[in-house]
């Protein structure tokens, strides 16, 4: 059979040698040091080119990810994006910077990375620790938030912490308490507004239904999960559940000349609630878009 | 921002004149013009690499622990104490010399300053360090970040006791101009530290899954800030840094040196023993720095001198450039040569698979 002669196949071979030329010239950059860190030790580079790459496949290939109200996001300034949390392992903190990112870039062409605030157990745990610092993560404490939304960042937080990471399946789409409500504070001081973000799919990833305490104690992990497919089916059971993924951002809440009332237990009280309560309503609207977690 | 100073300097007393910093300071504090007479303080007579820049200085030689009768009888206007040790040396005791140099002897020469009536300047020199070492403590320390752990490296703790007199010592003379300036781990082209022989061995062990961000200040950005404290009034505690920041891996990668991790339990039980032996080189202080990390904010630094010291990335590259010479088996220029090689190689080949 003779064809005509292979025309289109030409295009292929361009793609793989930038491909190529592209890995190598990333490779000799982080063996020569010849990349930028922040003073927080964020790294755009491994970010941009390994992180998120792979992140990629997770949010669109299996978990089938859908950003609703991206056109929320502030394209610029400072702004502190607070979420529901959830799934054991905090994957839906690294979706949601992934969502964040691509996002801006593909509406606003804005190149703007979502700055997460972490607990210390994050920090106190060689790699993860290290892994969190180069992916743009930083402790969540008073002064480090603050002086990311004062640069004018993304910051990313988690109010619920371990109690919504931790909590038992039964429990899924329940906000768990809102601490201090710490991150209000740190909104108000900067004058930073406040975007409420709720995250469904990420409970199903790791049905949590029991804790091995003494376990978790010798490794001084949080908690030490119990899934129906972990610990019994060993790194198998490490794979997560191919959960429908919804992701809706909530209307900006405006904080600006609230400074002097940062202070105000009152005031923080009530913010956290009307935040909490965006949240809340954005996961039951979600959950009424994905009446199924594992649609067909 | 206060410039030009009232005080008079017509007697400064230097210490630790005997190491590099202290007789770098002295040296150009006896070529300024505003400076009447210079004198420098150690324990033995200074090295003889270091008896040029001393051509104009008086040499004291005495203990620092002994040293309060020196301060009054010599009528002092202003202090600068540079003997503060960075690592221990097994010439001088080791880390228990090293202690009481900097611990005693600083505790001595501030109650020698306390009673120099005519002294209206004290300028002292102290580290980054002071900020301990933790897993809770924010990412950046301003001057009023408290540590929240006591470090484990001896150094660090002398520093924090050496604050502690200067406190001290403020509270009990408020007249005195107190400068404390917390100076990153210097780097230069001439420098040679702990830190700069580290970076020059050709295989550089580091904490497996620890890559710290480290800060460091270019020597002659120092000795600047140190020199304008003196001539000038400048109250209050600085950190003294290079803005930016270099991972290890990244600053060893530049170097174009190996990072060869190590688990932290035996990196501390290296510098366990090194300590019995009394052994310099690398501490509990390396290691807590190659764990954690530290980073310090300069605002108030160039808002109150106004000038920001060469960049951790510039000072960096300035002490390597310093040292070429050494063996790099992975320079920037070797690995860009491979990369062409390989892509070249890659062409080749490609190139012969294809129809023409």
């Amino acid at each position: 059979m003779t064809g005509p002669p292979p025309v289109p196949v030409r295009a292929e071979p361009d793609l793989w040698d930038r491909r190529v030329a592209a890995g190598l010239a990333f490779l000799r950059r982080r063996l020569a040091g010849d990349y930028e860190v922040d003073e927080f030790g964020f790294d755009p580079d491994l970010t941009e080119h390994a992180f998120h790459p792979l992140l990629r496949l997770l949010y669109h290939r299996w978990f089938r990810t859908e950003l609703l109200r991206g056109d929320n996001l502030p394209g610029y300034g400072p702004a502190l994006v607070v979420a529901n949390h959830s799934g054991t392992v905090a994957l839906d903190a690294l979706m949601l910077t992934v969502a964040v990112h691509d996002a801006l870039r593909n509406g606003a062409g804005a190149r703007r990375h979502l700055r997460l605030l972490g607990a210390d157990f994050v920090f106190q745990a060689p790699v993860m620790s290290e892994l969190a610092r180069k992916s743009g993560g930083t402790l969540a404490c008073h002064p480090d938030a603050e002086r990311l939304l004062r640069a004018g960042e993304l910051v990313g937080v988690f109010p619920e912490g371990l109690k919504g990471v931790g909590k038992p399946y039964r429990d899924r789409y329940k906000l768990q308490r809102f601490g201090r409500g710490g991150f209000v504070s740190a909104a108000l001081r900067t004058g930073a507004p406040i975007v409420p973000v709720g995250i469904v799919g990420a409970e199903e990833i790791y049905p949590k239904i029991g804790n091995i305490g003494p376990l978790a104690r010798l490794l001084g992990l949080p908690y030490f999960p119990v899934t129906p497919t972990f610990p019994w089916l060993g790194p198998l059971g490490l794979i997560p559940l191919p959960s429908k993924w919804l992701i809706e951002v909530g209307a900006p809440i405006d904080t600006t000349g609230l400074a002097e009332q940062s202070d105000d237990p009152l005031v923080v009280f009530n913010l956290a609630d009307q935040v909490r309560e965006a949240i809340q309503q954005i996961l039951h609207r979600l959950l009424e878009l994905r009446p199924t977690p594992f649609p067909g | 921002m206060s410039s030009g100073s009232s005080a008079d300097l017509s007697v400064v007393v230097v210490t630790g004149i005997g190491r590099f910093l202290g007789a770098q300071v002295a040296s150009r504090l006896a070529a300024d013009p505003r400076v009447g007479h210079v004198i420098g303080v150690d324990a033995g007579s200074p090295p003889p690499e270091l008896a040029p820049l001393l051509a104009r200085v008086e040499l004291v030689e005495s203990d620092l622990t002994a040293c309060a009768t020196v301060v009054a009888n010599l009528d002092a206007r202003a202090v600068v104490h540079l003997g503060v040790v960075t690592a221990p040396d097994p010439a001088v005791g080791g880390r228990a010399g090293m202690k009481e140099q900097n611990v005693i002897g600083t505790m001595q020469l501030l109650a020698a300053c306390q009673r120099a009536p005519r002294l209206r300047k004290l300028v002292v020199r102290s580290s980054t360090a002071a900020y301990g070492a933790s897993f809770r403590d924010p990412a950046v320390f301003t001057e009023e970040t408290e540590p929240r752990e006591v470090p484990r490296g001896g150094f660090a703790r002398d520093i924090l006791d050496i604050e502690g007199y200067v406190r001290g010592f403020r509270r009990h003379c408020p007249e005195v101009t107190a400068t404390v300036l917390r100076l990153a781990p210097l780097i230069g082209p001439a420098a040679d530290t702990t830190l700069t022989r580290y970076f020059a061995q050709p295989v550089v062990p580091t904490v497996l899954g620890r890559d710290p961000r480290l800060q460091f200040v270019h020597v002659q950005d120092a000795l600047e800030i140190l020199h304008r404290s003196v001539v000038e009034d400048h109250p209050g505690t600085f950190n003294v840094a290079g803005p930016g920041v270099l991972t290890l891996n990244q600053a060893i990668r530049r170097a174009g040196r190996l990072p060869v991790p190590v688990i932290e339990p035996g990196l501390s039980a290296a510098a366990a023993f090194g300590k019995r032996l009394g052994r310099g080189g690398f501490g509990l202080d390396q290691l807590d720095l190659f764990v954690h990390g530290r980073v310090v904010d300069t605002t108030r630094l160039t808002k109150e001198y106004g000038v920001t010291p060469r960049s951790t990335a510039e000072a960096f590259a300035e002490f390597l450039g310093g040292r070429r010479a050494g063996i790099a088996p992975l320079g920037r220029d070797r690995l860009e040569a491979a990369e062409q090689a390989i892509l070249r190689a890659i062409a080749r080949v490609r190139g012969q698979g294809r129809p023409a």
